[in-house]
């Protein structure tokens, strides 16, 4: 509610949770000034009275991407031929991190903000919101690095990079469903953190980040893209790189799951919201 | 009348608490409790809970509110009183029931909600007044305003990390003061802070009532309710059980806590490491006996009975008189009398009794009620007794009785005076 309802006669209706709890995206709209205060106070608090500050965004990738270039890339020769390893590997790490951060501050966020919630309203939905942002804002850092890289390797993209939303925005919802989905339970069972970690590490495995997907024999490399972010990660690649492109099917099917994913995610966590500050 | 601003039908809310346990009986059985103990909250969670293990918090609370009342809410801890207003506040869900609000609602169940110890006040007013719902052009108008109301003009740009407390409450209540909505949701807020912040937020609520906001307020401080309010709920076990004016409600609430007599025993026991326990009140006419409604024409007698558990210097016994209708009337304790021996004498164990007189034809008819406790003065509570000892003074007319009674004042003292012409 704000200072332009006031004059309305609008009516805030309080019942006990049965069945479908409407998702209300236009409250969201209205709290859209506590989204970006959240996010704000976020990165401040994070990166004062810290010696290199906001550069500790990126320096998670830039150690990953050393360490596999070592070890994939040189001592296990499991890049592309053609293509630098370091950018590869790179290109990979940054696509993964937003995916992966998206999930896990997403997962986190209700149970995060469970000191705020007892306290005060506002629409809950707002609190992942907030973690999608984050993440976002990380890849644009992480991003300028990448630029940075792919101009040293004399690496520029061709056209087919007007596509990268479409990547991003797979990875993002993945992100976003996978996170909805276990924020609610995470309140419940706090050891679902600590699976959603593994279960990430892992699922980086099976995704072509620090080995290229010719290595997936043919006949299994339909069922391997079934792994929307394999799709995701090598699209990444087809439109920075100009490697080859996964195929398109196989990137609508990744869409076709992840959205309905997504809205039952989302109405999901409605329906669990309010009863979070009873158990957390 | 327009509809009512708060509508609430119904409502019930039910929390499932543990399970009691039971000592396995047989070594089978604790071999069974122990391996499966992993487990236990998992398998807990996934059956239904059984009769034992649900509470119900709230049940079958119905009431409308209007615009422009001030509503208070009372009753004994763990009657239902902050979750109602939980509830209200879209904080947790109701079980069963419903309610309806008309217009901009806020709650204040603590003052700071948000604040980042990293960031400035300045950057926490701007944090805390948009989790509150005002928007940023709102905020930058009010922030000056606020910044006044705190007294925090030279500090504004430090961390709150280096606040003192009293800093720090100031700043948080600054914002919750401007915020205007229509409905104001404050949960005992009041009780945190010092003396005087207690005042400023007693006279803010004034303000905001006297505005014609609507104002629901939780709180233990019958003192504040009887002042601000002008309509009071009590509830008990869950349940509404008075919905009136505040003195109807507010009498109520200590007839039905147990202090209904002219004399009460304390019902809980003493506490481990406890130096002084408070056991019994009673109050005493002018002829010794122990009767609920009293003569103002006699004087009366508080007797207070307390064991002292663990020897010690300093100990005194406070008494305060409340008036129904008029608040706080004296406070008066054991010290006054004995000012010079009181640090001196040392308590030995045992039973006490301490008697406190007061004059007669002193106070104004109506009903009272007492509080006792007991401290060391400026260093430890001993032991505050729950219970309060409830009394009537009647309304008996002397010759000069109406006269009186049609006077201004807490009380109505006869005083001697005295008149002679002035020798020049």
């Amino acid at each position: 509610m704000n200072a332009e309802q006031r004059t309305e006669n609008t009516f805030i209706e309080i019942n006990a949770v049965q069945g479908r709890v409407p998702l209300n995206l236009h409250e969201i709209w209205q709290y859209r000034e506590l989204v970006f205060f959240f996010l704000w106070r976020d990165l401040k608090g994070r990166y004062r009275q810290m010696a290199l500050g906001p550069l500790w965004i990126f320096v998670g990738p830039v150690v990953n991407m050393l360490l596999f270039t070592l070890i994939f890339g040189k001592l296990a020769n499991l890049g592309p031929k053609g293509v630098p390893y370091p950018l590869f590997n790179f290109t990979a790490l940054l696509v993964w991190g937003l995916f992966a951060g998206t999930a896990q501050s997403t997962a986190s966020s209700l149970l995060d903000a469970r000191f705020l919630i007892s306290k005060v309203y506002f629409p809950r939905l707002v609190m992942p919101l907030v973690g999608i942002l984050t993440s976002i804002f990380n890849f644009l850092v992480s991003f300028v690095i990448l630029a940075i890289m792919m101009v040293h390797y004399r690496c520029l993209p061709g056209l087919e990079v007007v596509f990268l939303p479409v990547y991003l925005l797979l990875a993002v919802v993945c992100g976003l469903a996978v996170g909805l989905w276990w924020a609610a339970w995470i309140v419940h069972y706090r050891d679902l953190q600590m699976v959603l970690d593994y279960l990430l590490k892992a699922w980086m495995y099976a995704c072509p980040v620090v080995y290229a997907s010719s290595l997936i024999p043919e006949q299994w490399r339909s069922l391997y893209y079934i792994n929307p972010l394999a799709n995701v990660v090598d699209g990444v690649r087809w439109c920075l790189l100009g490697m080859n492109a996964p195929p398109w099917r196989m990137v609508g099917l990744g869409f076709l799951v992840a959205i309905p994913m997504l809205i039952l995610g989302a109405y999901h966590f409605r329906r669990t919201e309010r009863n979070i500050v009873d158990v957390a | 009348m327009s509809s009512p601003v708060i509508t609430v039908d119904n409502l019930g809310k039910s929390y499932r608490i543990g399970r009691l346990q039971q000592k396995p009986q047989t070594m089978h059985d604790a071999m069974k409790r122990m391996v499966a103990a992993p487990f236990a909250y998992l398998a807990d969670r996934l059956r239904d809970p059984t009769e034992s293990e649900i509470l119900w918090a709230l049940r079958n609370v119905s009431f409308e509110v209007q615009q422009g009342e001030v509503l208070g809410i009372i009753g004994r801890n763990g009657a239902g009183k902050s979750t109602l207003l939980k509830i209200l506040s879209r904080i947790t869900d109701p079980t069963e029931g419903k309610a309806r609000i008309r217009g901009r609602v806020n709650s204040l169940l603590e003052v700071g909600t948000g604040f980042h110890p990293e960031l400035s006040g300045r950057e926490n007013i701007f944090m805390n007044a948009a989790i509150y719902g005002l928007r940023r052009s709102e905020i930058e108008k009010k922030f000056d305003e606020i910044v006044a109301f705190a007294e925090m003009e030279k500090f504004i740009d430090t961390p709150v990390k280096r606040y003192s407390s009293g800093m720090y409450t100031r700043l948080a209540f600054g914002v919750a003061a401007h915020l205007e909505p229509d409905i104001l949701l404050v949960d005992e807020v009041l009780a945190v802070g010092d003396a005087e912040f207690r005042k400023k937020s007693l006279n803010k609520m004034q303000g905001v009532a006297r505005e014609g906001r609507t104002v629901f307020l939780v709180s233990h401080n019958m003192d504040a309710v009887l002042s601000l309010c002008n309509r009071a709920l009590l509830l008990s076990g869950g349940r509404l059980i008075a919905d009136a004016e505040p003195q109807d409600v507010v009498g109520k609430y200590l007839e039905v806590g147990g202090a209904g007599a002219a004399d009460v025993m304390a019902s809980s026991q003493a506490k481990p490491g406890q130096k002084l326990k408070l056991t019994h009140i009673r109050v005493v006419n002018g002829e010794g006996q122990c009767r609920a409604e009293l003569d103002k024409r006699s004087g009366l007698i508080i007797e207070i009975e307390f064991d002292v558990l663990a020897p010690g210097r300093g100990y005194v016994v406070n008494c305060q008189l409340h008036s129904l209708q008029q608040g706080c009337v004296f406070t008066t304790s054991s010290w006054d009398t004995e000012v010079e021996h009181h640090a001196a004498r040392l308590w030995s164990v045992g039973r006490y009794r301490a008697s406190v007189k007061l004059p007669a034809d002193i106070l104004r008819g109506g009903e009272y009620y007492v509080k006792v406790t007991s401290a060391i003065p400026a260093v430890e509570i001993l032991d505050i007794m729950e219970e309060e000892l409830r009394f009537t003074i009647m309304d008996t007319m002397g010759p000069l009785g109406q006269h009186r009674e049609g006077r201004q004042g807490v009380i109505v003292p006869v005083l001697p005076w005295s008149i002679l012409p002035d020798e020049a």
